[in-house]
């Protein structure tokens, strides 16, 4: 087990070791034509991290209240939108094409719009956390529920199974895997929709944050907030891969 | 047969069903088409209660859809068939258990979870179920494997598996799609022998498909050869050692390899 991070473990850390002592000794700065400040090198931002932790850790939680309750809003609205769609064909004619299509809006751009009609509070970034981990949940779970083998449903029939027992001990476990593969990507995004939503207009988060920190030329701790986000990102994208290793235990 | 599936059957079959226990297939002149592909024409066939029945043809010969008519899932475009004097898709479900070309096990449950399905979705009790489907893994050879996962089986023993999930179900017809397709020649053969036993065992009325010839002609009471698409009979035959408890012997004898051998010719006859 442990093998299989060795190298990545390894190439990152050269990475970093690299960025630091290019970053220590000017180098970057100079190439770019930059003042030295404006490079920091990780070691700077290791600090403002440590300095700043009870700053980044009230943003934190700020922004992960948004990333959370917009992904477990989408999570649910998601799940039950692939099964009606799943069930009801002729709702899935006429509103699939329609679901996939609005794909093409680039969601995090009307975030504006909704800070005017709700203002700086935590709706406009839930609605557009919500907007973007809708997408990916409903149409993995819809492949699930479609990749179902229509022999086994044939066989569940022949068994005396209910429609509703069919989709219990059939269709939903194999949906399983692929909604899971929906929620990772969701949760992927959602960061990056709470951080849009905060950027178009809030008083707080880690969104927030940058945007103080980048017009006072902050950029050690610009570089921490970055850190904090991805941080959140891979937790939350790693709780989801463990709790479907522990769930999904027969693939 | 299980105490609760004996219930059901007393259940399902219907009162005016008289003479042998079980329930016996009728089909007269059945047709069936998808669209404008005709897949089978004017097909007659009977399998007497307990008798197993052979349908063996050309690949792609709506074999696979004569079962699953026969089981009501789905129905004809022409013609009747009954399964213990229902017509109806709804009675012919209650009377059939289907059981697919591929295992079809549910890599999520255990093997007993997946054998005692039927039960379960009759509304028996998780231990219930287990407890019922239990006693035919000691008696069919799987007694230790009631917990396996799927993936753990072997071929050979996930089609055990997928056959007693069809035997559960207390159906007094079986509908069996090339059962033994996916295994190799020595554990089919074994299978055969294993199924020949079963059916002696706890006898059913059993339509049987497979392409494989001596395996219908084994296993089987009679064998019907079912000509190219659209499919209909082109000749019966009468197995000469039905299901006999040495598969080697009776599958050399030079009775045995005389129907084969007329058997292949009509078989060669109908496809072209």
């Amino acid at each position: 087990m442990s093998r299989r991070w060795l190298l990545p473990a390894l190439v990152l850390a050269t990475m970093v070791g690299a960025w630091q002592v290019a970053a220590s000794s000017g180098a970057i700065a100079a190439t770019l034509r930059l003042e030295d400040f404006l490079v920091p090198a990780p070691s700077e931002i290791a600090a403002s991290l440590w300095e700043n932790r009870s700053l980044l850790a009230d943003n934190a939680w700020v922004t992960l209240q948004e990333v959370l309750l917009g992904f477990g809003f989408a999570l649910v609205v998601g799940l039950g939108a692939a099964v009606v769609l799943h069930l009801s064909e002729t709702l899935r004619r006429a509103t699939y094409p329609l679901i996939v299509a609005s794909q093409t809006v680039p969601i995090i751009v009307i975030a504006p719009i909704l800070v005017v009609w709700f203002g700086y509070g935590i709706g406009p970034k839930l609605a557009i956390v919500a907007l973007i981990c809708f997408f990916p949940i409903v149409v993995n779970t819809l492949d699930g529920l479609r990749s179902v083998d229509p022999d086994a449903t044939k066989m569940m029939r022949t068994l005396d199974a209910s429609r509703w027992q069919t989709f219990r001990r059939v269709e939903a476990p194999t949906a399983l895997p692929y909604a899971f593969s929906g929620a990772k990507i969701a949760v992927a995004v959602a960061v990056i929709g709470a951080v849009f939503g905060e950027w178009a207009g809030s008083d707080s988060g880690l969104g927030h944050l940058m945007l103080l920190d980048n017009a006072q030329l902050e950029t050690a701790r610009l570089f921490a907030s970055v850190v904090v986000l991805s941080a959140i990102a891979i937790a939350l994208f790693g709780l989801l891969a463990l709790a479907e290793r522990r769930i999904v235990t027969w693939r | 047969m299980p105490a609760e599936a004996r219930e059901f059957v007393a259940e399902g079959a219907s009162p005016a069903t008289e003479g042998p226990p079980g329930v016996a297939v009728s089909i007269r002149g059945l047709g069936h088409s998808y669209g404008e592909l005709r897949t089978i024409e004017r097909l007659d066939l009977e399998a007497p209660a307990h008798g197993v029945v052979g349908l063996v043809g050309p690949s792609g010969c709506g074999k696979s859809t004569l079962l699953e008519l026969i089981s009501g899932l789905q129905e004809p475009v022409a013609g009747e068939v009954e399964v213990g004097g229902a017509g109806d898709p709804r009675g012919r479900l209650t009377r059939c258990a289907y059981m697919p070309q591929r295992d079809l096990l549910l890599p999520w449950l255990s093997a007993i979870d997946n054998a005692a399905l039927a039960l379960r979705n009759r509304g028996a009790r998780r231990r219930a179920a287990r407890r019922e489907a239990g006693r035919l893994f000691e008696r069919f050879g799987l007694a230790g494997f009631e917990g396996a996962a799927p993936a753990e089986l072997s071929g050979g023993m996930r089609q055990r598996v997928a056959f007693l999930r069809t035997l559960v179900a207390g159906k007094p017809v079986l509908a069996l799609d090339e059962p033994f397709a996916s295994l190799d020649a020595i554990t089919r053969a074994e299978m055969q022998e294993w199924l020949a036993a079963a059916l002696r065992a706890d006898p059913r009325t059993v339509v049987l498909v497979t392409h494989d010839v001596e395996e219908a002609l084994y296993l089987s009471d009679r064998v019907a050869v079912l000509s190219a698409r659209p499919a209909r009979v082109v000749e019966e035959l009468q197995a000469p050692s039905p299901r006999a408890p040495d598969r080697d012997a009776a599958v050399t004898d030079p009775g045995f390899v005389a129907v084969r051998e007329r058997a292949m010719l009509a078989l060669r006859g109908g496809a072209g």
